[in-house]
Order: structure tokens, then sequence, then C-alpha cells
């Protein structure tokens, strides 16, 4: 870790977009670094865009801005893309952990991106969790993707919150999520 | 090793109250302070706050029920934003008139028309002349630290005030970082016992409150409290150095002072978007302009002194200012800057900046416009709207 | 914001009215964006009684040519439709991913 890091995850209201970025926080800090996050929606209710900004760095944070230029973007529900330019901005060489059951060459991917992981999370969360709520697998699939906060705290805010089937969601997202290099 | 916990503005700020553990605490939720209210009960149901939670069905009852608490000797708390602060009105204005030393937490908020919930302190700025105390905050460390001072300062026998704790709505109330926390006994023994002499509904000792008065008698009451609001000056510069004593942390007191030893030029700004520009401060500092920055925190009382002083010997500067004057085609913080600085006698050229109004961003790079603008003026300027294209 | 005094001379605004009205910030959601799935219609096995038509809540199901048709702009996939046939002439369907 090394620098500003600026991340974007976009959801939906009711996937937990809000809380898996105050958990990216929270795991930066219990790692010794700092971290601040701020969701941006319009109406607060379920279905709704919700995008939420996140960012690590290994100095005091202080602009409380939303991100503009991301490293690193997570989609946390596939459907979004259609509703919402997730790559607005983003930065040469960033990365996206995308939560889709198909193939990258099926994907529309933006050229600025040089790391993909996927990660058919919708399916994980269905059969551990029996809802289709992402945003334990896919917080396991960004640190594999990133490696900017340590699976261990990520894991355990997760369970303090959420229980241990979502912590095993953490885990599943990590070891399943598939990272491609781009050129 | 201090205890700390990540969270956002909203939850800072009831933790705070917690620690304060207020005699009577009266709330009605509205967006974006609602989770405030929603700790609070929790809190409270949780044994963790023994104060006493009114349910109130709208602010104005809120700040009757506050009103009548703090008559009676209690200390008090409650928060609201926009929309709720103008429906509160009535019982706001007697609140300062009537020397009661209430807690508020305004989450700030735009005001209405359009229909709106984003962030901007358009809306305690409207009701900086009520009589209040109010001083505006930067991050969620501050906002918890202001509200434990704010019982300090607005008690103090020389103040006798009420005092808003204003921080930016979305910006600062759902944004989560980590925050200390400090421990319940030192905050008591911080914050002390509240005592009130100057006015109480006591049996044992009655008095007749707020009759129908001549105005000879009035414009001696408004004397004493304005000269109480200038009493609030030291006293907040005071509270700012005993708690950096007793717990670790300083701001500054009225205002905060950036790099402003060598600057030529300054930027003065208030709220949450302090953090963007200490940032292109940083930056226009390596590419060699000299640029200071001024966080006011007191708006009111004015810190007319501190700021003369710290714009001393600058040459021109810039307000930013997330906040109208209607009247004045400006922002409010340029104005009052502007009137400070005449008593200075020296006239320097100055350019006033509107921008993040309804919640839109004010990012690094438009803060790095307006420092360039600053550093080209040579007479006054008329005010820029800042727009992120 | 740069080159400000010609800037505010022309001010482009986005609005041409002064006071909030009209559809300028109504803030639209296209709820047809929700779907996780779809419901589809078999007209062989549509009776027509028009249950369909009349429990729909957001009033996806039109009447088009003596026919009841399946508008996707608005339908969130709430599958009161495909409950209510009495044909089973509604089927619900994973909304496939573009």
């Amino acid at each position: 870790m090394d620098g500003l890091k600026e991340i974007r995850l976009h959801g939906r209201g009711g996937l937990g977009t809000v809380k898996a970025a105050e958990t990216l926080v929270y795991a930066a800090v219990m790692d010794g670094i700092y971290g601040n996050s701020i969701p941006f929606f319009g109406f607060e209710r379920q279905g709704a865009p919700v995008t939420s900004f996140v960012r690590i760095s290994d100095k005091p944070i202080r602009p409380k801005n939303r991100v503009y230029n991301p490293h690193a973007i997570v989609v946390l529900e596939p459907t979004i893309m259609n509703a919402v330019n997730v790559f607005e901005g983003v930065e040469e060489g960033s990365t996206l952990v995308l939560n889709t059951a198909l193939k990258p060459d099926k994907i529309d991917i933006d050229p600025k991106i040089k790391t993909l992981a996927i990660i058919d999370a919708n399916k994980i969360a269905l059969e551990l969790l029996g809802r289709p709520i992402t945003n334990t697998v896919m917080l396991g699939a960004f640190v594999k993707a990133t490696g900017w906060v340590s699976l261990k705290n990520v894991a355990e805010k997760v369970e303090e919150l959420w229980g241990a089937k979502n912590r095993e969601a953490v885990m599943k997202g990590f070891e399943e999520a598939v990272i491609y290099h781009l050129k | 090793m201090q205890e700390f916990d990540v969270i956002n503005g909203n939850k800072a700020a009831a933790i705070a109250a917690a620690l304060v553990n207020p005699d009577v605490i009266a709330a009605y939720p509205i967006t974006p302070q609602t989770p405030v209210v929603e700790y609070l009960t929790q809190f409270a149901a949780d044994g963790v706050l023994k104060s006493s939670m009114s349910e109130v069905e709208s602010e104005l009852s809120a700040m009757s029920v506050l009103t009548g608490a703090s008559l009676a000797g209690a200390r008090t708390f409650t928060a609201t934003s926009s929309q709720g602060l103008s429906l509160m009105y009535e019982p706001y204005f007697r609140a300062s008139t009537l020397r009661l030393p209430i807690v508020m937490a305004i989450v700030n908020r735009e005001m209405i028309s359009p229909q709106t919930v984003w962030g901007g302190p358009q809306d305690s700025i409207s009701v900086r002349d009520a009589g209040w105390l109010q001083i505006y905050v930067e991050d969620n460390q501050e906002i918890l630290d202001m509200i434990i001072q704010a019982y300090k300062i607005a008690e103090n026998k020389d103040v006798l005030l009420p005092i808003n704790i204003c921080y930016d709505g979305f910006y600062l109330s759902h944004m989560t970082e980590k925050v200390f926390i400090p421990e319940q006994e030192k905050v008591a023994k911080f914050i002390g016992k509240y005592n009130p002499e100057h006015i109480i509904l006591d049996p044992k000792r009655p008095m007749a409150v707020d009759p129908l008065t001549n105005g000879d008698l009035l414009m001696e009451y408004r004397y004493k409290h304005l000269k109480s609001q200038q009493n609030a000056l030291k006293v907040i510069d005071e509270t700012d150095s005993e708690f950096e004593y007793l717990f670790g942390r300083s701001y500054g007191g009225l205002i905060e002072e950036y790099r402003m030893e060598d600057a030529e030029i300054a930027i003065l700004v208030m709220g949450s978007l302090t953090g963007a520009a200490k940032e292109a401060v940083d930056i226009k500092r390596k590419k060699g302009v000299k640029i200071g920055l001024i966080k006011v925190r007191a708006l009111r009382p004015f810190p007319k002194e501190r700021i003369i002083k710290a714009l001393g010997k600058i040459r021109a500067f810039g307000v930013v200012d997330r906040n109208v004057s209607f009247g004045w085609n400006t922002g409010v913080v340029y104005q009052e800057v502007k009137s400070a600085l005449y008593e200075s006698g020296k006239i320097v050229p100055s350019v006033p900046f509107v921008g993040g109004l309804g919640g839109e961003d004010i990012t690094v790079k438009m803060m790095i416009e307006s420092i360039d603008k600053i550093n080209s003026i040579e007479k006054n300027h008329n005010t820029v709207w800042l727009t992120r294209e | 914001m740069i080159n400000v005094e010609e800037r505010v001379a022309l001010m482009e605004f986005k609005s041409k009215y002064i006071a909030p009205v009209g559809a300028d910030g109504v803030y639209v959601i296209n709820t047809g964006d929700w779907r996780t799935v779809r419901p589809v219609l078999d007209q062989d096995k549509c009776i027509k009684c028009g249950i369909c038509f009349m429990y729909c809540p957001v009033n996806s199901i039109v009447k088009e040519d003596g026919k009841f048709i399946i508008k996707y702009d608005y339908c969130k996939g709430c599958g009161i439709c495909a409950h209510e046939c009495k044909s089973d002439a509604i089927i619900m369907i994973q909304e496939a991913e573009k």
C-alpha cells in the first residue's frame, strides 16, 4: 500500500453497498492505515442505484469529496452497468471487480482497466445466504484483486456485522474470484 | 491507547451526547439527521444513555420541551436540519434570549425550494442572528469533540448562551472514518456540573420568568446578551486549550490557521470542504505559491480580531462559501470577513466564491482553480460561481 | 470555472426556468432497471380475461389490438401478473444479462 487509493462501489439499495464501503474503511483502520467513505444516493430505498466512495491511504485523508478518478471499481450487481457509467473517470491501470456469470470476452470493459476480477457473486450468495445480497462475496473478491486491505480484518468485521455465513461468503469470494491481467 | 471506532458523523454526534449524558433529550427525525435520533434511542434502550428521552411530534415541540427542561435546570441536547430548524424558529430565538445553554447539533442541509435533502450550511447560517453560538466543523472527530466542548462553552458563567455545532449533511453525517472516543469519566470531569442561577423554575427559589417587558429593559438584556457573545470569543479559545490538555486534540479555537505564517495570499473556508482546500493548498505550495488557509470555525461570535491578525500580511484573499447571502450577491462568510476587515483600516483585494450548493461537490481541482484566481487578482473581483465543468 | 468574467456574462444555464417547475429536476428513476426476473406472456394460452391488466401495480400491461401486451419500460418484475393469471399464461424468467 503506497499512496492514496480511490475506490468506487456501484450497487443498488438493499445490496449492502454502503456497509461494504464502511467495512473496507474499518479494515483499513484496523490494518493501521487510513480510510474514509461517503455514500451517494437520492432516495433511500430498495433498488435505486447507490454509489459508495472509499479512500484508503497510508497518510491521513482530508478530502471528503466523491471519487472522480477511481483506481478500482466494484460492481455489486451486473445490471447496474446498464443504468450507470461505472467507468466514468477511471484511472489508467485500474482494477474492476465485477459480479457476473459471463466470461470476460462477453463484457464491455473500458480499456483503462488492466486488472479484472470476475466472480459469480449472485450464485454464491444464493447458495450460502439464500438471497442475492452480494456485498460480502464482492468484498472477498476485492481483497484478492487488490490486496489493499487484509482479508483477516474484512472477514472479522463482516462476521461481527452479519454472522458466520457471511464470513464464509467473503472467503468464497476470495477463493473463487478469477483474476485476469489485461493488456 | 485511546479507544476508537470507525463510525460516521451522526454516530459520532450520538456518542458525544451519550458521553455527556444530558438530563433531557427531545428530537424529531429529519434526513440527514435521522440516524442521530435512532442511535440515541438505541443507547437509551441499552441503558448506556441515562437521559430522559422525549419523543416529540415535531421540532417545534422538541425545542419547546428543551426550553422547559433547561428552565428547570436540566442539561439538554437535540439535533435537527433545515426544515426542522425553520419549524422550531420561534422557540429557537427564545432559547437564546432566555439565556439557556441548550446544545443542538445541526446537520446542515440545504433549505428548500427546490426540493433537496443534500448538505449545505444555508439552514444554520440563515438563523445566525438569533443569538445562538455557532461552530462549524470539518470532520467526525471534531463533531464528537465539539459537542463535548459545547457544554463547557455554553454553561460558562460569562457566556450562558445556547450553542449549535454544525456539520455538513451527507459529507460528514454519512461519512465513515476513524474516530477516537474519550472516556466517560474524563468527559464528566471536563464539563463538570451545570448549576444555573441566572434563570430557573424552582419552587424553592420562585421567580417570575419572561414577563412583558418595556423597551428600556429589553435594551439592557440585549446589551448583556451581546456582551456575552463577545465573552464567548475568549471562552471558545480557552476551552480548546483545556480540551487539548486533557484529551490531546486541538482545533485552534475560533479559527484554524494552516500554513499562514509566511503566506502572501489566503483562502478562507468553513465546514467539511476544508479538507479539499487543505489538499489544494499543499499542492499549490509545492509549486511555489505562498498560499495559506484560514478555517473559520466560529461564525457566532464572529472572530473579528483573530481574522484581522491572521490576514495581516496578505495581499489578496478569497472566501469559499457553500451558501448565499441573497441581498449581497455573494456568500455570507465573505460578507462577515469583509466587515471584520473594515476595522483593520487595510483594504486588500478579495474575491468571493460560491459553490457546492444543494450538496454539489467542491473538488480539490476546483479549490486549486480558486487559489489560482486569488493569486491573479489586483482589485476586488465579482462573485465566482464554482461549477464542476 | 476558469476565465470567469466571460463565462459569467454568458452563463449557460441548464434550465430555462427561474423556479423549480417542469421536468427540470424530476428525479426520474427508470424502474425497469430493477428487474432481475421478467414476465413473459404466452398469447396462445391467454384467455383475455384482463386480470393481469387490472392487477399490475405499475400499469405495465396494456390492451392493444384486442390483445394484452406486457410493456417492459417500468415493469419491476414483481410477479403479481404471473401469480394472478388464471390460465398460467405468464411465466417469470431470469432477466438476461447484457
